[in-house]
């Protein structure tokens, strides 16, 4: 019951601070102060109590289309455990539920984008539903290869495994998991070097685009949700390269959240280090992440 | 009881398009008579087919039939099982017909629709109750032609005169192949009964298995033997193409389980096989359906998508048979028999809702349609509804029947053997046809129904008549029942895998038992059904406390402004994305699949006024390997036209030459010879 | 009697000869005629006591072979209005010498072909061969359309003789039957002569290869 109720505060409140935190890190990295940690949760406030203005080309799916993400990635985020050794939801084969509730915001995300009529969001929605067809395998790779090294179906079971299962002859093929995981969560989650999200040019936006006729507590919910997303990502990531657990439940869920934390500086020195990729080599950079998935898999099976 | 009441149905659904030919041709009331005898059909073989497969059992009757000894036909839970969409899409869109192709306006073809549609259900009904191989052709041939009738039948229109034809020579590969297999059975088991065979030859097992495949390959509509369907199911009217799309491609699938579970044991190699074929379907299907303009050639390309999908849950099944794991057996057959259900409903209901968007607006390609959803909302919102079954997603059914494939494909990996193991890669393959599935139901949704109009033809559409809606309601009623209430479903579908006793008893290694376990306590399907229904619940909850939200606060509507355009001065609706530039990413990193063509015009001057770019592309197993083929072939049999001048003598001739040949036989050689050389002094 | 047929024989086999020969489509009409009626006479000379049906027959096919076909054709020709053949494809004289050579050889091989005996004239087996190459040497050669069904009626005259080798008396029914099939088929060319001629202003039969595509 404990369990579960910090699991949901963790999963609501969590996610605009690391948003910050990227914010910091990437300010840091260009000599500047940067907006305070917790000015996500401003922002979302802010928007939250605004005035909506809607595209006349616009119907429902416009409205349906960031409350159908949140509530998909808020369940995706159920299945999940957050440094716990189970999840508040968990069934066999919950992880294709899990990359299904992705695919299904993917779905009203995009569709909302094509309701607005324009030329952009078409735009951003045809590169998203692109990309997405190559992180979607990697990502079953790497539920592929957890199955069979925990030999469970489960996503809890799969990642709440102490230290114990995860030996040293793993240690190869989960590199190679970890790294393609990476690259997956950025393509998901839009960052450099597959989106920038701070880029005010239509024409190089992916996530950004598609959102350009959003407003008010609409865009409030979509920001959210990304961060969200961001958050839900985080934990498989860090399910598998961080597998130490104390066993006390207090120390394991604020080590949990100090690595989300950790994770999204990481995310944030990625950021400021490299540049975004030329569109056209985001699809070998995917491609990349999907082999290095498939190999880590064969490596595991073999 | 139950056997009876399909072969009623039967009859029933072949009568029904008769009454209409006695009546004058642009009666309303011939075309309601015969929708009304096929429901009726439609409700006995309903009634029929739950009986039966809730009876477990099976019971046989024979029928008699002087010229081949008596043939015998039989009703099992499997065939129950296809019957129930065979009946249930069957009377859908007869329903769906009276709107959609009424015969005030179509004339010359609405009764010939009647009588071939009726010959269609009943013929796919008696196929699937038949227990002997003659029934089975008869009742295969029937569908067949019937479906060629059908599809050729906007005869004026040349697309739907070569479609038929090409859908013809295709079929009739298939009937030959099955020719062939019944020959094979009928040698290596003594007689022509669809009975279990005690035991063969590994040589003449695999001779069955594969003219099976190809033989029920064609008819499912799997790569490379998809050729045909594209055409075929874009030029037929819409309810003719749900019911082809929807169920007639899953009795190439009946046929193929019921070769399989006839057969004593199964080699590894085969559940390879069909996994790959399944995988390699799945992949080609979807990325062709990217790439088209037209939506119902998109349709049918998915299709072939889902028949991919079902053929993995076979190969699934054949994996967990040869290598005695119950559990997979049950996973992959119940995943493949599911899938078969969803896909006749989703497919239909996609189908009808084309159909509609053909019937108000008058054309087919998609980048001329946009904005439908503003006219046609209900139309539009069933549409969505059916885009997002088929992509699997929750909480509707098309994600139940993945999930059985995904599981079953997991638990291969996860208990012992490598080469179950390697099948695991089977499941990336899926994933990614996933995401290629909902990029390009977002693109026919997107562009189809969102946005703005695209042409004049757009803007004059009108919302559906309820006899088109209706169906496409029960249709979508149905799909959210099976997605958010699946653990019904378990008992329908573990009487359904029993079929497959047999086969696993024959391969079963060991003290497994040759019982099949239970779906339910396969899969957490209560799980999947209460997330599935959280889902909808709480997104319903969240929206209608957001809207009470916004509203409650400050009051004011919100007020509705052009979309951003960055400050273009004259936006119009064709700058809008268009279905080819929104798969052009993906076309793009499959052109080696594709080669797609396209044809720019050059612009011209500073300022042109008008451009115009043609992209297609083309079918790749017809035109670029049948057709080719067969144009050679022309080629080179072109030599013996020199034989033919068309001169009667000259023919006449030939007939002297033969003649005179042959009296020369009659000649006395051993006189000439003595003479020639008696003559010439040298002794013979 | 013998001798006397198979002197009647002979001439059977002049004849051909002279069809092969002339280019006058009124003479090769009226040679056919001859040769026609000729075998029905020769058909009443086989039989020793001809009865009424022999002698029904024999009155038939010189009716209709001798005088009701030739009538037909002859009218067809003065609606056609053509006098003659055209150069044929093997010449006319080319066309004698090799219906000559082929009655030659036909006659030096009779000995394979003839039956042993039963007081057959011995000519008949060659009579009836060399008449039929002759027929198919016409078919084959001609141009016109009103030759090449004379090249037919050759053709069946060499089959007749045959006919009347192989039974003793030809059941009446299959002899009318003959007959008529005869009749129709001249008839029906007759009209097809006539449309050949008014679609290509000619009878020239190489004309309606170009039906052929």
């Amino acid at each position: 019951m404990i369990d579960a109720l910090v699991h949901v505060l963790l999963l609501f409140a969590l996610p605009p601070l690391l948003l910050g935190v990227i914010g910091k890190v990437k300010a840091f990295f260009a000599g500047r102060r940067g907006p305070p940690l917790l000015q996500a949760y401003r922002d979302i406030a802010k928007l939250l109590r605004k005035l909506s203005v809607f595209s006349e080309t616009t119907t429902w799916v416009f409205r349906a289309g960031p409350i159908v993400t949140l509530v998909a990635i808020a369940l995706a985020g159920f299945l999940v455990p957050f440094g716990a050794p189970s999840a508040p939801i968990s069934f066999a084969g919950d992880m294709i539920l899990f990359a299904y509730l992705f695919a299904l915001s993917r779905f009203f995300t995009t569709a909302a984008a094509l309701d607005s009529g324009s030329a952009f969001e078409g735009m951003g929605a045809a590169r998203e539903a692109t990309f997405a067809c190559l992180s979607e395998p990697a990502l079953f790779f790497v539920f592929l290869a957890l199955s069979k090294q925990t030999l469970s179906l489960s996503l809890a079971d799969m990642l709440g495994a102490s230290s114990g299962t995860l030996s040293a002859a793993a240690m190869a093929p989960l590199v190679l998991l970890c790294l393609g995981l990476f690259l997956v969560i950025l393509a998901e989650t839009c960052r450099i070097p597959v989106d920038d999200p701070a880029t005010h040019l239509e024409l190089t936006m992916i996530h950004e685009a598609m959102i350009l006729d959003h407003s008010g507590p609409l865009l409030g919910l979509i920001e959210y949700s990304a961060s969200m997303k961001l958050l839900v990502l985080e934990s498989l990531f860090l399910s598998l390269v961080m597998p130490f657990r104390s066993g006390v439940a207090w120390i394991d869920w604020a080590l949990f959240a100090l690595e989300s934390l950790a994770l999204a500086a990481a995310i944030g020195v990625v950021e400021s280090v490299m540049a975004r990729l030329r569109m056209r080599r985001v699809p070998y950079l995917l491609t990349g992440a999907l082999l290095l998935g498939g190999s880590g898999f064969i490596l595991l099976v073999r | 009881m139950p056997l009876e009441l399909i072969i009623v149905a039967a009859l029933l659904a072949a009568a029904s398009g008769l009454p209409s030919l006695a009546l004058p041709r642009r009666s309303a009331w011939g075309q309601r008579l015969s929708v009304f005898l096929l429901v009726l059909a439609a409700a006995a073989g309903l009634a029929g087919a739950f009986a039966g497969l809730s009876a477990g059992a099976s019971e046989a009757l024979v029928l008699p039939w002087p010229a081949v000894g008596d043939s015998l036909v039989g009703l099992d839970p499997l065939s129950a099982f296809f019957l129930v969409p065979v009946f249930l899409i069957g009377a859908l869109g007869a329903i769906y017909g009276l709107g959609y192709w009424p015969a005030g306006k179509n004339p010359r073809t609405s009764r010939r629709l009647a009588l071939f549609y009726g010959l269609l259900v009943a013929g796919m009904a008696l196929l699937l109750i038949a227990r002997e191989a003659f029934a089975f052709l008869l009742g295969w041939e029937t569908m067949a032609l019937s479906g060629f009738f059908l599809i050729g039948l906007e005869d004026q229109r040349e697309e739907s005169r070569s479609s038929s034809i090409v859908y013809l020579a295709a079929t009739h590969v298939s009937t030959l192949t099955l020719f062939g297999l019944f020959l094979l059975w009928r040698s290596v088991t003594g007689s022509f009964a669809l009975e279990r065979a005690a035991s063969m030859s590994m040589g003449a097992m695999n001779a069955i298995f594969l003219m099976a495949l190809v033989g029920f390959g064609i008819k499912a509509g799997s790569i490379p033997l998809h050729f045909w369907l594209p055409g075929a199911h874009a030029a037929a009217p819409s309810q003719v193409s749900a019911l082809l799309s929807g169920v007639v491609l899953k009795m190439g699938i009946y046929g193929l389980v019921r070769t399989l579970s006839l057969l004593p044991g199964i080699p590894a190699a085969w559940g390879g096989l069909v996994l790959s074929v399944g995988a390699a379907s799945a992949l080609f299907g979807v990325v062709f359906a990217l790439a088209q303009h037209d939506i119902k050639k998109l349709l049918a390309y998915h299709s072939v998508e889902n028949i991919g999908i079902i053929l993995m849950g076979l190969g699934v099944a054949l994996l967990g048979t040869s290598s005695g794991k119950p559990e997979l057996v049950a996973l992959g057959l119940a995943g493949c028999l599911l899938h078969v259900w969803n896909h006749s409903l989703f497919k239909s209901l996609l189908f009808f809702g084309a159909g509609s968007v053909v019937h108000a607006t008058g054309t087919r390609a998609i980048d001329r349609l946009g904005g439908l959803g503003k006219a046609m909302p209900w139309t539009a919102a069933l549409f969505l509804v059916g885009a997002v079954a088929i992509c699997g997603l929750p909480p509707l059914n098309g994600f139940v029947s993945e999930f059985f494939v995904y599981l079953g494909l997991f638990d291969g990996l996860v208990s012992d053997g490598a080469g179950l193991a390697m099948a695991a890669f089977a499941a990336p393959v899926l994933a990614m046809v996933g995401a290629l599935a909902v990029a390009c139901f977002v693109k026919v949704t997107g562009v189809s129904f969102l946005g703005s109009a695209r042409s004049p033809e757009a803007e004059k559409a009108a919302e559906s008549p309820a006899t088109m809606l209706g169906p496409m309601y029960i249709l979508a009623a149905l799909c959210a029942f099976i997605g958010l209430a699946p653990s019904l479903l378990a008992p329908v579908l573990d009487s359904a895998i029993a079929c497959w006793k047999g086969p696993l008893a024959a391969s079963a290694t060991g003290a497994v038992a040759n019982e099949l376990p239970r779906i339910g306590t396969l899969v957490p399907l209560r799980q999947v059904g209460l997330a599935a229904a959280g889902l909808l619940v709480i997104a319903a909850l969240t929206a209608f406390l957001f809207a009470r939200g916004t509203r409650l606060r400050g009051g004011a509507r919100a007020p509705r402004r052009p979309t951003w355009d960055c400050g273009y001065a004259k936006p119009t609706s064709r700058m809008q994305y268009t279905s080819s530039s929104f798969a052009r990413g993906i076309v793009g990193m499959f052109a080696w699949l594709l080669r797609p063509k396209a044809e720019p015009e050059r612009i011209q001057g500073y300022f042109p006024e008008e451009a115009r770019l043609h992209g297609e592309v083309e079918e790749a197993v017809l035109d670029r390997a049948l057709r080719p083929a067969f144009h050679g072939m022309e080629s080179l049999s072109r030599w013996s036209h020199r034989f033919q001048q068309g001169l009667t003598q000259q023919y006449v001739m030939y007939i002297l030459v033969a003649l005179v040949l042959l009296l020369c036989t009659l000649l006395p050689f051993d006189r000439i010879l003595a003479f020639a050389f008696g003559g010439l002094g040298v002794a013979p | 009697m013998v001798d006397l047929i198979n002197a009647l024989l002979v001439t059977v086999l002049v004849l051909n000869l002279f069809t092969l020969g002339t280019s006058r489509l009124h003479s090769v009409i009226r040679i056919v005629a001859a040769q026609g009626a000729l075998l029905g006479v020769i058909t009443l000379l086989m039989h020793e006591h001809p009865t009424f049906p022999i002698l029904l027959s024999a009155a038939a096919a010189v009716l209709i072979k001798g005088i009701v076909i030739p009538a037909v054709m002859l009218r067809s020709l003065r609606s056609a209005e053509i006098k003659r053949e055209v150069e044929p494809f093997i010449g006319f004289l080319p066309s004698i010498i090799l219906g000559a050579v082929a009655t030659a050889t036909v006659l030096l091989f009779s000995q394979a072909f003839s039956p042993h005996g039963n007081g057959m004239p011995s000519l008949i087996i060659p009579a009836s061969i060399s008449t039929v190459l002759v027929g198919f040497i016409i078919i084959v050669s001609r141009y016109k359309a009103i030759t090449q069904v004379l090249g037919y009626l050759v053709l069946e005259n060499g089959i007749y003789i045959f006919g009347a080798l192989l039974v003793e008396a030809i059941p009446l029914v299959v002899e009318m039957g003959m007959l008529l099939d005869l009749f129709v088929g001249v008839f029906v060319i007759s009209i097809i002569t006539n449309n050949i001629n008014r679609a290509f202003s000619s009878m020239d039969t190489r004309r309606l290869a170009s039906l052929k595509e």
